[in-house]
């Protein structure tokens, strides 16, 4: 019983890596009707951003956020300034198409060049709190994880108040409600598009090093990111980032619990299951609008 | 409506012509819109008055001729700065922003720098004109009925402080008493300068509400003139009343 509780706590802890990594996929679809299966290797870049900082200029672990955020935004402004600008241009179907193809070139040149710069070993990053465990009703609590579960779940805070509070989150959902309604509001929705991008890329960057400092990174870690977040946009539909988060939990805890019943190698399926079953029973997902 | 009495400006359509791919929606198209006037367009299904309503807001870019607003050349200004420069539309459908508030919705219309400076003022015009909504202010506009949703989308275009208000069939799918209600919003807004261009099915509103009206058939504009003249005029007749009513 114990054993379960413990596999089940530890879903829960990546869960919540899973909801933030959704949460910038989810966004970035959900506005600019964009799929960036390139998502992953975002997050893969975030790790490795995260690793320099930490393993070059001794920054904690933790603390690289504060670098590894404004420089995801930065690299979502030049990415769609230089590749996902152009995809918004065509018709919505069009678009889908076009990003899938600009999106696995993008993933295939960012592990081309993780490889190149960091070799495809894996790595982690030391924080001098790293072997901290607490202890509750005789579960094994890693303190690094319950940290990155409680920054990721404020990042996503964050995200929400910034789409319902901030003037241009306004013009960021409402262009993903309806773009030409939004255009006769007044709502310059390129803008509103770089933004929602240059977000979603940030997300990824913090999801990142939040998964390098709590587990570890490779330069191949991106494509099972990309699934997983997909997954959970699905699960979670479209619209409600605390439902993405809640999402992101649910997937972690399933996870879990098919590893403890059905042995190790099952964790991976659920995710597949929990995709087919969604969109045959509930295709706008748990919370989607 | 007291106070804030626009300046008024002229919208001036000149052998427009657009197209959604090969097809081709308006063919050369010439009217204009006064400072201060009430315009119909009238016309069956698929004679072009969305497209051109489209056009002018800058959701499709003409492919011939020229869309004067105001004296500057509108043709190839992007869709968010012509709300910025005074024209609004009400596009067919409402196309409110479901999600979220009646008063999301309304402070969304207000977005450009200009608009945002008024917001206040501009709120409590739009609340004085349609009372409803400022009761419903904290609900979703999806809970709202057709009509109080119709008045939401007005309110939205009215929170741009446009100088012209094109309206696409805003009393479709709308019960008559809440129908009667927007048409006389339309008559109180105009009353302070603001120009109206109104695409509407019932003709016979329509032209008592308006100066002038155009007539558009398979993307042309096959007659013109006052109300009265095109309750008489062959074209309109046959196009609303029926083949009978022209022989009468």
């Amino acid at each position: 019983m114990s054993v379960l509780a413990q596999q089940l706590v530890l879903g829960l802890l990546i869960g919540g890596l899973y909801g933030l990594a959704a949460a910038g996929l989810s966004l970035v679809f959900g506005v600019l009707k964009v799929l960036n299966v390139a998502h992953g290797e975002l997050i893969m870049l975030g790790g490795y951003g995260a690793f320099w900082l930490v393993a070059l200029l001794g920054l904690d672990a933790f603390a690289s956020l504060a670098l590894v955020i404004p420089g995801a935004l930065l690299l979502g402004v030049v990415l769609y300034a230089a590749l996902f600008g152009f995809v918004v241009r065509a018709d919505e179907e069009t678009r889908v198409k076009n990003s899938l193809l600009i999106g696995f070139g993008l993933a295939l040149a960012l592990h081309a060049l993780a490889v190149r710069l960091w070799t495809a070993d894996e790595r982690s990053v030391p924080t001098p709190y790293g072997g901290g465990v607490f202890t509750v009703a005789g579960i094994a609590i890693p303190a690094v994880r319950l940290l990155s579960l409680l920054l990721a779940f404020a990042l996503i805070l964050t995200l929400e108040l910034l789409l319902t509070r901030w003037r241009w989150g306004q013009a960021i959902r409402a262009t993903a409600e309806d773009w030409e309604a939004a255009l006769l509001a007044g709502i310059d929705v390129r803008r509103a598009y770089l933004l929602a991008f240059a977000l979603g890329t940030a997300l990824a960057g913090a999801a990142g090093t939040l998964v390098t400092v709590a587990y570890s990174v490779s330069p191949s870690i991106g494509l099972e990111w990309t699934l997983k977040a997909l997954i959970v946009v699905v699960l979670a539909g479209l619209g409600s980032v605390l439902g993405t988060f809640v999402g992101g939990l649910v997937l972690g805890v399933a996870e879990a619990a098919s590893a403890a019943a059905f042995g190790g190698p099952y964790r991976e399926v659920v995710g597949l299951v929990i995709f087919v079953v969604v969109l045959l029973v509930r295709p706008r997902g748990l919370f989607g609008r | 409506m007291t106070g804030g009495d626009v300046t008024p400006a002229r919208l001036e359509v000149a052998d427009v012509e657009a197209a959604y791919g090969d097809l081709r929606a308006v063919v050369g198209v010439t009217l204009s819109v006064g400072g201060g006037e009430i315009v119909a367009l009238l016309g069956p299904n698929g004679a072009g008055k969305s497209t051109l309503l489209r056009t002018v807001a800058g959701l499709l870019r003409p492919r011939a001729g020229t869309i004067r607003w105001d004296g500057e050349d509108l043709t190839r200004v992007d869709a968010h700065r012509i709300v910025e420069r005074g024209i609004a539309l009400v596009p067919e459908g409402r196309r409110l922003f479901g999600g979220m508030t009646v008063a999301e919705n309304l402070e969304l219309g207000a977005f450009a720098p200009r608009a945002r400076a008024t917001r206040a003022a501009s709120l409590e015009r739009v609340f004085a004109l349609f009372p409803v909504l400022a009761e419903r202010r904290r609900q979703r506009v999806a809970a709202l009925s057709g009509g109080q949703q119709q008045m939401v989308a007005v309110g939205r275009a009215l929170m741009a402080n446009p100088r012209l208000l094109m309206l696409d069939e805003p009393s479709l799918g709308i019960a008559p008493q809440l129908v009667r209600a927007i048409l006389e919003a339309l008559v109180t807004i105009n009353a302070t300068g603001v120009g109206i261009l109104l695409v509407e099915q019932n003709v016979q509103a329509a032209l008592a509400l308006a100066h002038r009206g155009y007539l558009l058939e398979t993307g042309r504009v096959v007659a013109q003139g006052t109300g009265a003249e095109l309750l008489r005029d062959p074209h309109v007749r046959r196009a609303y009343l029926g083949p009978l009513a022209v022989r009468a």
